[in-house]
């Protein structure tokens, strides 16, 4: 696989005022046949992801997993340690007395099962990564505040710096910009 | 005077995004947003915690003895104070879980503060059970279930150990909770600093969010799906908690509706401490236009109905006392109303089951000054509710010649008023350095609301064409 160098293009990026222009543009740019798009927001649009074409149901799937897992892993702790490991009578009830481990079962169902959320979310998301190409959009710091971002990235097979430009600039931005992924590559 | 006018926007005042990032964020960023009541409230809450301090490092020197309690009342202030804080943390992730689970889109504007609310809760909650086995050092082996030389486990059988992995799962779930929806205004806030060390702490805790669409859709899917666990786990945490009780045969304890009745006198105590932290901050912060009187209405009118479910549990203790046939449960229930704590029982029917009633005129809901005194009364209402389940019931056993009075000391109160000074303390702290409401949840709603900001004429064309 190829290293990414300085010198390599992150894509086409737009700047717009309102999540519906950038709903409208994310529809317009995947009729035109762009597949790698991807917005930036402030908030989550409803909608953006369809018009943009991004479907995942990863998490859900992880959570559930993790479900299993921590019922699992609740139910053999509580065996192991009563019925193998440290039998104790206990006012004659039976080692294995489910109802009495079904509390703590449940409880580790729900920690395994947020912990796959939390850390599914972040791995599916390649997060923690402090550094982006994005970040070199002039004005990116808004996208976390109040202006909404289009990118074309360069690894979409339709894309080409000129002709992506041009296409994204018909669409009434604030702002076209080609980036680099890193900060001096454009020198 | 202090009475405002109820409309049924959720956001009023002329908002953009923009405003409402200058309103919240700025408390975080700007310490001249802090005022003399911000020093004066960490202030005491500083000396309180002090006093916290003192008392816990007398405890260990000294021992449990400290504390007042004795045989038969082996259970007292220590878990009062764990149930009445845990209690109050459940407000937060019900309004932060349940309302979005149910699409109720004024949680928006208080849930970042009540969810914070219910983490320092669960830690001056958790105290109490490290604390009270006398040497929290060692409390690790007793709680936790691991490996150890002595080749001995945990009782799995016991609501003691269900409650140690709930009150952990929910303490871990919380703060996962939270910091999730924290991550994409640490990052509101690491592009909107100035201060080199602000952007490098706000850069290093967002992990980098960008905000990207796939980053929202999975953001997104996680939360909902947390919001679904965490709304089970809060109805079991409490339920466990009164397993604690339910689950013995102390006359007064072994009741089939402790479970529901505690779970709703939680989440009636945590709406009164939300109110208690909501008022003061919407008006020393100026953030009237984002936690509106409707907001203090709705959470008034929460109060009201499960305060009312907490007196119907009120009603049926008392029920089931005489119902039982049971001498011991009635002889209970004689000394509830007429022994010599009887005082503490009828004030808690007035600050529980009377008091709140006057929160049925809106007139009343109205006036900040009712809401908080209500929440007061509520919260001392409540804090009385266990001094009566919990040492009250001990005091009176099967066999009379064992009965004996109980005393709190003056360590007891210490302790519980420096656990406030700590729930304030960091309170405070998270009002200084962090968003106290969710900054993308508010955008959004005001985008959803339709009052998306009017196209600004001054598109900035700076640095247009960098390459």
């Amino acid at each position: 696989m190829l290293k990414r160098s300085g010198l390599k293009t992150y894509g086409v990026v737009a700047e717009f005022d309102s999540p519906d222009q950038l709903i409208s543009a994310a529809k317009k740019a995947r009729e035109e046949g762009y597949k790698q798009i991807e917005a930036y927001s402030p908030f989550p649009i409803h909608g953006l992801s369809d018009a943009a074409g991004f479907k995942d149901e990863k998490v859900p799937w992880i959570v559930f997993m993790g479900a299993v897992c921590g019922a699992a892993f609740g139910i053999t702790l509580q065996y192991y340690a009563s019925v193998i490991d440290y039998p104790l009578n206990v006012g004659g009830k039976p080692l294995f007395s489910f109802p009495m481990f079904f509390p703590i079962t449940y409880e580790a169902t729900i920690l395994w099962a947020s912990f796959g959320a939390v850390l599914g979310m972040l791995g599916l998301n390649r997060l923690p990564q402090p550094y982006h190409g994005v970040f070199n959009t002039p004005n990116f710091e808004r996208a976390s505040q109040d202006k909404f971002f289009l990118a074309i990235e360069a690894n979409d097979k339709k894309f080409d710096e000129a002709e992506t430009l041009r296409f994204l600039e018909t669409m009434n931005a604030n702002n076209v910009s080609l980036v680099k992924e890193s900060p001096g590559a454009d020198e | 005077m202090a009475r405002e006018s109820l409309n049924d926007v959720l956001i009023t005042g002329q908002q953009t995004y923009q405003s409402i990032d200058n309103s919240v964020g700025s408390m975080s960023l700007d310490p001249k947003r802090h005022k003399k009541n911000w020093f004066v409230m960490i202030g005491i809450a500083f000396l309180l915690l002090n006093l916290f301090m003192v008392s816990v490092g007398w405890l260990l020197y000294q021992g449990v003895g400290v504390w007042g309690n004795n045989i038969p009342t082996g259970w007292a202030f220590d878990i009062i104070n764990f149930v009445w804080w845990i209690g109050i943390g459940h407000a937060g992730t019900l309004i932060s879980a349940i309302l979005l689970l149910l699409k109720q889109q004024w949680r928006n504007s208080i849930n970042r503060f009540a969810e914070a609310m219910t983490l320092f809760a669960v830690i001056c909650a958790a105290q109490y059970p490290l604390l009270h086995t006398g040497r929290p050092w060692v409390a690790a082996y007793w709680l936790l279930p691991y490996p150890n030389i002595m080749a001995v486990w945990p009782q799995f059988r016991s609501p003691l150990m269900w409650d140690v992995f709930a009150v952990s799962t929910y303490a871990t779930v919380s703060i996962l909770f939270w910091f999730v929806g924290l991550i994409p205004d640490l990052a509101t806030l690491r592009d909107k600093t100035q201060n080199k060390i602000g952007r490098t702490v706000f850069g290093f805790l967002s992990l980098g969010w960008r905000g990207s669409m796939r980053h929202w859709h999975r953001y997104e899917q996680a939360y909902l799906l947390l919001a679904g666990l965490s709304t089970p786990l809060v109805l079991s945490v409490h339920t466990i908690v009164s397993y604690d009780f339910a689950m013995s045969v102390v006359p007064g304890w072994n009741i089939t509706v402790f479970p529901p009745y505690f779970v709703a006198g939680a989440v009636f105590a945590g709406f009164a401490m939300v109110l208690l932290l909501a008022l003061p901050v919407r008006a020393w912060y100026g953030l009237r236009d984002l936690i509106t009187m409707r907001h203090i209405d709705w959470m008034c009118k929460i109060m009201l109905a499960t305060g009312l479910i907490v007196a119907y549990g009120y009603i049926l203790e008392a029920f089931y006392g005489w119902y039982s046939g049971n001498p011991d449960e009635w002889s209970l229930l004689n000394w509830r109303f007429f022994g010599p704590y009887n005082w503490a029982y009828w004030s808690l029917i007035f600050c529980n089951c009377i008091a709140p009633q006057v929160l049925w005129s809106p007139k009343a809901r109205q006036s900040i000054p009712v809401v908080f005194t209500v929440s007061i009364i509520v919260s001392i209402g409540m804090w009385l509710e266990r001094f009566v389940i919990i040492p009250m019931s001990l005091m009176r056993n099967y066999l009379p010649g064992s009965d004996r009075m109980y005393y709190p000391t003056i360590i007891d109160f210490t302790m519980f008023f420096g656990t406030i000074g700590l729930f304030f303390f960091l309170m405070w702290l998270f009002i200084r350095f962090l968003p106290v409401i969710n900054m993308f949840e508010m955008k959004d709603l005001l985008y959803k609301l339709g009052k998306t900001p009017p196209a600004p004429a001054e598109k900035e064309k700076a640095g247009v064409g960098a390459e």
